[in-house]
């Protein structure tokens, strides 16, 4: 990592703090306090934590979906972050090629052209012979393709991922997760990557950032040297992968029990 | 969400395995439970029949009276004489203007309300409670006024149709808008959409299931509220066709007025769910 690229941040959180209030009961619910971090351009950054820790927030906020309390959030270069979201958020209402199509239509890009800008995403995302399918009609794995390629559709610098691949059962999620690193192998896109799962942040990430309970706050920022392109099972056999996952562990449990204490 | 979407992904052929056979006792024992259940389906399209069966019977048998219930065979017969004679036609066409003018005049309005205030919270909170408030007054209690504004013409007609239509169509929509799942309208926020686009892209094709619901209901009702409207006030209709049978006592021609009004509602309710069916394939799954 040269230092030129280490100041070209494409993230900035700076201070972030989110709460939520609830006029029912009169109480405030602090999801994070004066959280910190950023994310440099073409990087893949992990976010893992608990559920609950407000890492989803954080992609909200960042995501322009919710405004902070306080604190400032920065997508450097301008222009709008794609997101890709945890449940199945493909319209069923639309064939696998109009969903994948979306973020150009909004844009008022004619049917035909936005078709055809959008035709190689199919092939990426290996979903030919599926464009005129319609969601139901797909699996688990196929609804988050498609997700994946309607968020590429967008073009943008950025890509904020919220737990996509947490609905998939295992085997799938290797296989996503495996073709989501060719893909950003060779996009050079800056990725923003939410999980809970601590295998999965340590198989895609350049960076893991790992959050306390909430209201949450990064408790550590560890790099992950393995070389790329990655194989996501040959990985499995890297004594370092286990090492890393046996630290984040740690880090996870004397957070909650930080947080125990302090509670 | 995702356990029969894996299983799908699980059970695909994977082309390298031995074709696997079921032997004939394990297949017909796999198919026992669908050819049941064909016979039943068949044997429940013919069922209003067993009931016409049992009038015919009872009329014949003079169980019944005639003056009041006259035989399935003589309504039956009443209604071809009427048809060849061109006479019921008349009021066929009639009913049927005054329906498809005054449901879309209702539908239109219904469903844009209910876009309109299911999206967006100050409208909803100013507008809903005076459509609460007003939804429940009954529209035959209405219609004297309504004779009164519009005239004894078609107008009112429509008016008075449009009004059942439109509270039934804004209270479907507005319920569909609301169940727009939360997680539609952040994708669609966070590609940029403007509101209009969250309105048709989003909203409207989000709400199509109860939409359709609210037009099949809505279409039930215009012919409920037509053949009353037309009882007062019209020369014309088969509501009038019913109402001028029932004060010369001709009881058969009355009842084939009812019979062809439920064959119109019946008839509009099977288009608008064959319609259903192009547009909403999702929604059956």
């Amino acid at each position: 990592m040269t230092t030129t690229a280490a100041t070209e941040a494409s993230i900035i959180v700076e201070g972030l703090t989110k709460a939520f209030y609830e006029p029912r009961t009169d109480s405030e619910t602090i999801a994070l306090k004066k959280l910190s971090f950023s994310v440099r351009q073409g990087e893949f950054v992990c976010l893992v934590g608990p559920s609950g820790c407000g890492k989803t927030t954080a992609l909200r906020v960042i995501a322009d979906l919710e405004q902070p309390l306080s604190g400032e959030v920065q997508v450097v270069g301008g222009g709008r972050p794609a997101v890709v979201f945890q449940e199945q958020s493909v319209f069923p209402w639309m064939s696998v090629q109009d969903n994948i199509a979306f973020p150009l239509r909004v844009r008022g890009i004619w049917r035909k052209d936005r078709l055809e800008r959008t035709r190689h995403l199919i092939d990426l995302v290996g979903l030919n012979g599926f464009e005129k399918s319609l969601p139901h009609q797909l699996s688990g794995g196929m609804k988050q393709r498609v997700s994946v390629a309607r968020a590429l559709a967008e073009d943008a610098d950025v890509l904020l991922m919220d737990e996509p691949f947490g609905a998939l059962d295992e085997q799938t999620r290797l296989e996503l997760q495996q073709e989501l690193l060719r893909i950003w192998d060779a996009s050079g896109k800056t990725v923003l990557f939410i999980t809970h799962s601590v295998d999965e942040a340590l198989t895609l990430a350049d960076r893991v950032l790992v959050m306390s309970h909430r209201p949450g706050r990064i408790l550590a920022d560890l790099q992950v040297g393995f070389s790329r392109p990655r194989d996501v099972v040959e990985l499995r056999r890297d004594e370092r992968f286990w090492d890393l996952t046996y630290k984040v562990w740690s880090l996870l449990k004397s957070g909650a029990a930080i947080e125990g204490d302090a509670g | 969400m995702s356990a029969t979407d894996t299983n799908a992904d699980c059970m695909r052929p994977t082309g390298n395995a031995a074709p696997a056979e079921l032997s004939t006792q394990e297949k017909e024992r796999l198919r026992a439970p669908f050819n049941r259940e064909r016979v039943f389906r068949n044997f429940s399209y013919f069922s209003p029949i067993v009931i016409l069966l049992l009038w015919e019977i009872s009329a014949q048998l003079g169980a019944i009276d005639l003056r009041f219930f006259p035989p399935p065979s003589a309504i039956a017969e009443t209604f071809l004489s009427m048809i060849v004679s061109l006479e019921l036609f008349r009021h066929i066409g009639a009913t049927l203007q005054r329906v498809a003018v005054g449901f879309l005049m209702g539908a239109v309005p219904g469903l844009f309300m209910g876009i309109f205030l299911g999206l967006f919270l100050r409208p909803r909170q100013i507008v809903g409670p005076i459509l609460a408030a007003l939804y429940p007054v009954p529209k035959i209690a209405i219609l004297p006024l309504i004779l009164l504004v519009f005239g004894t013409g078609d107008m009112s007609k429509y008016v008075i149709i449009a009004i059942g239509v439109f509270f039934l169509m804004y209270y479907n929509t507005f319920g569909g808008v609301r169940q727009v799942p939360q997680i539609y309208l952040d994708v669609a926020q966070s590609t940029g959409a403007n509101r209009y686009q969250v309105f048709t892209q989003i909203a409207l094709p989000s709400a199509l299931p109860q939409i359709f619901t609210g037009l099949k209901l809505s279409a039930g009702t215009s012919f409920i509220i037509i053949a009353a409207a037309e009882f007062l006030g019209a020369r014309s209709g088969v509501g009038f066709f019913i109402w001028a049978s029932w004060q010369t006592f001709s009881v058969t021609r009355m009842f084939v007025g009812i019979v062809t009004i439920s064959l119109l509602g019946y008839l509009t309710l099977t288009l608008i769910d064959l319609i259903e069916r192009r547009v909403v394939p999702w929604a059956r799954n």
